[in-house]
């Protein structure tokens, strides 16, 4: 309840804040517009946003929901394989210097129009900070559950599965939160190369047609989507740490 | 058979942790070894243990019957390291689900009571005291049932009566068993020990434990002059 309040306080002193400033600096409306102009753009296009906001949410949530898998895997697959690790962790370093955005392009030749470069840059973008956090979680896991479970004779993916898999969920909820941020930047990305639905699409739209309310508008639900997202991610990373006794 | 006899040196990274060290542990029995810290007590454990990956051993550690000791061997330490997210049931039966054998709910029950845990069977480790905890150890380790129990320093963060206690309740339930326990508390070796070492910089000195069986009263005067005995040599070892 005060999470909400304090949310509510700085919403309402941004929205203030700003208007203000559209009124002292009399900027025109088609550079600066208003709250009061964005919000009746919002109400106004609600059901062209929202049919928009539908497909990046897709597009979101399934990049998310495969980055977090693949991610989740390969830091498993690290985890278990010294050898694995020395082939792929410079690979993955290497990779991280790749601006994926320059990929955007390159992924709408080959893919198309439709949804899936987007799920895939989502993806990309997510890939590395899950594996990373989940794989540092793996490591962490005490030694002194891992000296026991060897002289209990445990079996390698028994040992994964009971022991270091449960010992590195922490770290894996911190990379699902930040996954949870990057996620939509990836998808707004891909829409901006090449779309014919999805906010970014919009923003690209209205911005050509001078319409910068209904582009603030645009952007605006993609902030809510995306804070609404790292809340709820958030949320079940909690009631997960609190059923594990992690915070114990 | 389960008695051993270690013998040898170790190195680290070529820096010597003991050297010229033979460690008798008697079948059956309580040795207890004794030693400042770092003076490579826990490497002679983790050899027991068949942990020492990153140690240099030359040497060797014979089994009187000739066996080798992997699976035979259970480790008891001073973390309990018990599963936040198992109950108790749960972490007694954590060596039968890692070697994926039939989890025996009853015997574990069973030995849940019998280390004075009844009421705490389906609690996790955060709703136990420090004390409760290292009975759920214990009794993990009775589950384990293997002939040759490795503790290290499994007492030395609980308060003087719980490990009183502890003591009691180790030696009942490990009776026969071959019992290798590292310590720092002279006290409890005074206690527990069929056979005594102190291990120093230049090799094992043995120690006269008390006549009496174990485990032994704490006011026994044999306990405390032995307990003094071990004291002295501890101090002048470093």
């Amino acid at each position: 309840m005060i999470r909400l309040m304090r949310f509510a306080a700085v919403s309402a002193s941004l929205i203030l804040l700003w208007h203000l400033l559209v009124v002292m600096t009399g900027l025109p409306p088609f550079i600066l517009p208003g709250p009061m102009r964005v919000a009746a753009a919002l109400t106004g296009n609600i059901e062209l946003i929202g049919h928009h906001a539908l497909v990046t949410i897709a597009e979101v949530l399934l990049g998310l929901g495969l980055g977090s898998l693949l991610g989740a895997m390969t830091a498993i697959g690290l985890a278990i394989s010294p050898m694995a690790r020395t082939l792929l962790r410079p690979m993955m370093v290497i990779s991280q210097a790749l601006p994926v955005f320059a990929l955007a392009p390159l992924l709408t030749l080959w893919l198309g129009y439709g949804l899936w470069p987007k799920v895939i840059m989502a993806l990309l973008i997510i890939y590395f900070p899950v594996t990373s956090a989940f794989f540092d979680g793996l490591m962490a896991t005490p030694r002194g559950m891992l000296d026991l479970a060897r002289v209990m004779n445990g079996q390698p993916w028994r040992i994964m599965a009971h022991i270091r898999i449960p010992a590195g969920l922490p770290g894996l909820a911190s990379g699902l939160k930040l996954a949870a941020v990057y996620a939509p930047i990836g998808a707004i990305i891909g829409e901006w190369v090449g779309a014919s639905q999805g906010l970014g699409y919009l923003m690209l739209l209205a911005n050509g047609r001078a319409k910068t309310d209904l582009m603030f508008a645009a952007l605006i639900v993609i902030v809510i989507i995306t804070l609404s997202l790292h809340a709820s991610v958030d949320r079940l990373c909690r009631v997960l740490a609190r059923r594990m006794q992690f915070d114990a | 058979m389960t008695g051993l006899h270690l013998e040898g040196n170790a190195t680290i990274d070529g820096t010597a942790v003991f050297d010229g060290v033979s460690l008798p542990v008697e079948n059956g029995r309580w040795t207890c070894l004794l030693g400042r810290s770092g003076v490579g007590k826990s490497t002679i454990m983790r050899l027991v243990a068949g942990l020492a990956d990153h140690v240099r051993f030359t040497g060797r550690i014979d089994v009187d019957d000739g066996n080798r000791l992997e699976e035979r061997v259970t480790l008891m330490a001073q973390q309990d390291s018990l599963l936040p997210w198992l109950n108790t049931v749960d972490n007694v039966l954590l060596g039968a689900r890692l070697r994926g054998q039939r989890l025996d709910r009853v015997r574990a029950s069973r030995l849940i009571d019998q280390v004075g845990l009844g009421e705490h069977q389906h609690k996790k480790p955060h709703a136990l005291s420090g004390g409760q905890r290292q009975r759920v150890a214990l009794a993990r380790t009775l589950m384990e049932d293997r002939p040759v129990v490795l503790l290290d320093e499994p007492f030395s963060a609980l308060d003087a009566r719980v490990r009183a206690e502890m003591q009691e309740l180790a030696a009942e339930h490990l009776a026969g068993r071959t019992v290798l326990l590292v310590t720092h508390d002279p006290g409890e070796a005074a206690r527990l020990g069929d056979s005594i070492h102190v291990m120093t910089g230049t090799g094992l000195i043995s120690v006269e434990p008390p006549s009496s069986p174990v485990i032994r009263a704490y006011d026994d005067p044999e306990v405390l002059a032995c307990q003094g005995r071990l004291l002295r040599l501890l101090r002048e070892a470093s």
